[in-house]
């Protein structure tokens, strides 16, 4: 039994979870919802088991590292972070029916890294050895999680809102759209979620910063991988000051949202793809 | 005299302004775009090789400073328009926020009542001081302890929590200022250098980046060892390591083994291990066999020389590698008939000795060990406003914590006589999170209720 085992069980779980998340959406039965939040529980718990494997796996091999030290690792671990925040809000806001907008950003994770991403257990160059990395990575990543979440809800919203306005006249709005969270509801989760993941990107970049200026003593040389953050964190400084003093709530809010996480998404993986740097993940 | 009034009042209004503080988060975080995508600091050959560029292009580019447009005039403005923004919208607000934690309304009339979103009234039977004391023991048990005013026959209440959370916001914008200001020390009175120092040998001076001479620093640092280790199974390494002296006046004062992420740092300098390189040619100590006698010898020299073997001939080190194909360190040599003839090379390994024992010929030749002096290369650097950045950094983090997470809870009871009774109107509002609260007071209303029923 290793780690792949249990990575598999978390790309079935997850995906199984969005299937019967949508089923939910179709038939409206409350006991569906609960079974794929109870997938998304066995999903998640099969993720931590197999990142805490994959770690113990590294440690056999003789690296002293946390499992976070390449793109795989760190697709998967986004994955759990996306699950790890969906589910701390669903415990607090009981809202079901997002589960089928949030759950497909972690099950597309999980598919590309079991498909396409290098799973080898690889050592970490001297410059990349460090506790910063970890408390560095995994608060960058909830902040993304967060912002992924936001952006389902905000596509929810545009959803809905659109839907709304055609069929005005018509009396309530049925179909899918019918188990949705009010327009009111969403468009608060948005704002909760950035809420929450501001702060998180924020500790992010400040661990990242404190991590070059140990190493290479610099806490800021305006490499892409820095700079991306900082564009992201821009967007979402924006966000929250358009939204609380200029009254830029609902579809604006929400395209901000979808845009903000755009931008996230280039900052973790286009910025390496794409743009060169110094940074470990992709590219190289 | 007028017109520069209002010119000035249009400037202040200006920097005040919300809109600005969008459109600048926006610009900024649009133009940073640019620098990800053109590399910085580069040549101009490098510039129109990379990208293709013709010289009018790069001369356009150059002018509007994209080769270093972090710290173009442009940019740097843009991020002096934003502090200018943060400062004077902060002045502008901060007397009306301390205005409401210092001096709050403790008396609500109708009119403030009617602006709560959440209200209510009990009608309490009792005498308006009866009614209060059991308000006030309510709040104070549930809440916060009330101010209580009477006038005119009635009693006005009021209670606070968490008033300081007003201040998060100006916390987290005063942190950026403070942010900026310790990137300036930083600018103005830090520096980066690189220094390479060989094994057993100590310097006094650093390389400034950009500069052509070194600059002296008052004390000295001297190498004594330099380490690798590489990674089994691969070339990659996986820890280097030099042991660093400081002297002062050739007093030794500090000893560090430094590595990668864990450097030395002396008189507000501080040394990062970054590179490695060899410095000059290996010395060699081989122990060689005369196959047909088995008599052996034990030779030692430089690259390139002759060390001669008894009967005339002579071995020749000819190269080493520190991890040959990953077998460890390798030697290349080759014997040297005593004609002056090279003869043919061949690779002799420190960890396999016997390896040789298969080439025939009239040696067999071992490899007992290699001294391969080394510099290490460390990136030096000073940064006096590190500190203040990081102080900048905690204030940012608590106080954006502090405006999302807390909220200022306000709570104005009024107790009145009526005809039938005494009347109690609650009223109360939060700065945020509006339905938590709104769930604290039913909860509260409840309470009262229970209370003054009993
Ligand atoms: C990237 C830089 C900035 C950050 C991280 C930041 C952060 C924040 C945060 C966390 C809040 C509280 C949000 C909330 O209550 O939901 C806030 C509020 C505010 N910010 Fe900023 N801010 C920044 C730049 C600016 C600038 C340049 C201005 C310029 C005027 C500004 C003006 C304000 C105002 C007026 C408020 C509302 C204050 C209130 O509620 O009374 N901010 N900011």
């Amino acid at each position: 039994m290793d780690s792949s085992l249990f990575f598999n069980i978390t790309t079935i779980a997850y995906f199984a979870a969005m299937v019967v998340f949508i089923v939910y959406l179709t038939s409206k039965n409350e006991a569906i919802a609960f079974g794929a939040t109870l997938i998304c529980w066995a999903g998640f718990i099969a993720n931590t088991v197999a990142i805490g494997m994959r770690w113990y796996e590294a440690y056999a091999l003789g690296y002293q590292q946390a499992p976070l030290s390449n793109l795989y690792e760190s697709v998967v671990f986004f994955a759990w972070s996306i699950l790890l925040i969906y589910l701390l809000f669903d415990l607090k806001y009981k809202q079901r029916a997002i589960g089928a907008f949030v759950i497909p950003f972690a099950f597309a994770g999980m598919i590309w890294a079991q498909w396409s991403l290098d799973a080898t257990i690889a050592p970490l160059v001297p410059a990349l050895q460090s506790n910063w990395l970890t408390y560095h990575v995994i608060t960058c990543f909830l902040g993304y999680a967060a912002f992924a979440l936001a952006c389902g809800v905000s596509f929810m919203y545009l959803i809905k809102v659109g839907k709304e306005e055609r069929s005005a006249e018509e009396s309530p709005i049925g179909g899918l759209l019918g188990m949705f969270p009010s327009t009111k509801v969403l468009d608060d989760l948005n704002y909760k979620a950035i809420m929450v993941g501001f702060p998180m990107l924020t500790l992010g970049i400040i661990t990242g910063a404190a991590w070059a200026n140990y190493a290479w003593g610099t806490y800021w040389s305006w490499d892409p991988k820095e700079t991306w953050s900082l564009i992201v964190w821009f967007i979402y400084a924006a966000f929250l000051h358009a939204r609380f003093t200029r009254g830029w709530v609902g579809r604006r809010a929400a395209w901000l949202s979808i845009f903000g996480f755009g931008a996230t998404i280039f900052c973790y993986l286009g910025v390496n793809l794409v743009l060169s740097g110094l940074h470990s993940y992709g590219g190289s | 005299m007028s017109k520069q009034q209002s010119f000035t009042d249009q400037l202040w209004d200006f920097f005040c302004s919300l809109k600005l503080a969008i459109i600048t988060l926006i610009l900024l975080a649009l133009t940073s775009i640019i620098g990800t995508v053109i590399q910085q600091n580069k040549s101009p050959q490098e510039y129109m090789e990379m990208y293709g560029w013709s010289e009018s292009t790069f001369k356009l580019l150059d002018s509007l400073q994209f080769f270093d447009m972090y710290h173009s005039y442009w940019f740097l403005s843009l991020l002096g328009i934003f502090a200018v923004n943060l400062i004077c919208c902060s002045i502008k607000r901060l007397p009306r926020i301390i205005k409401v934690v210092r001096e709050p309304v403790l008396k609500a009339d109708d009119g403030l009542f009617r602006t709560f979103s959440n209200r209510e009234e009990i009608l309490a039977q009792g005498t308006v001081e009866s009614v209060r004391d059991k308000v006030v023991a309510v709040l104070g048990e549930k809440f916060a302890n009330p101010v209580v005013n009477g006038e005119d026959g009635k009693s006005y209440l009021f209670a606070q929590k968490g008033a300081y959370s007003r201040f998060g916001v100006y916390v987290t914008h005063t942190s950026i200022l403070i942010i900026f200001v310790g990137a300036m020390i930083g600018n103005v009175w830090g520096f980066k250098a690189f220094v390479n120092i060989t094994e057993g040998q100590s310097v006094n001076a650093i390389w400034l980046r950009g500069d052509k001479v070194p600059t002296p620093i008052d004390f000295e640092v001297r190498n004594d060892d330099f380490k690798v280790e590489f990674y089994e199974g691969g070339g990659r390494p996986k820890e280097y390591s030099s042991d660093l002296v400081v002297l002062e006046n050739g007093q030794e004062v500090m000893k560090k083994t430094i590595e990668v992420n864990h450097p030395l740092t002396y008189k507000g300098l501080t040394f990062y291990q970054s590179s490695y390189g060899v410095a000059g040619d290996p010395i060699y100590r081989f122990r060689v066999e005369n196959r047909a006698t088995g008599d052996a010898v034990t030779i030692m020299g430089a690259q390139g020389r002759h060390l001669s073997l008894p009967g005339g001939k002579a071995l020749i080190p000819m190269g080493y590698a520190e991890n040959y194909q990953n077998f460890g360190p390798a030697a290349q040599v080759n014997i040297d008939k005593g004609d002056h003839q090279h003869g043919t090379p061949f690779l002799v390994f420190k960890n396999f000795p016997q390896f040789d024992e298969r080439r025939g010929g009239d040696y067999k030749v071992t490899l007992l060990d290699v001294q391969q002096t080394y510099y290490t290369g460390l990136q030096v650097a000073k940064d006096p406003g590190v500190w203040v950045v990081w102080l900048g950094c905690l204030l940012l983090v608590v106080g954006s914590c502090g405006a999302f997470f807390l909220s200022h809870r306000r709570i104005w009871v009024t107790i009145q006589p009526l005809e039938q009774g005494v009347g109690v109107k609650i009223g109360g509002n939060a700065h945020r999170n509006q339905p938590a609260f709104a769930l604290f007071f039913d909860e509260l209303k409840k309470d009262l209720d229970d209370a003054l029923s009993s």
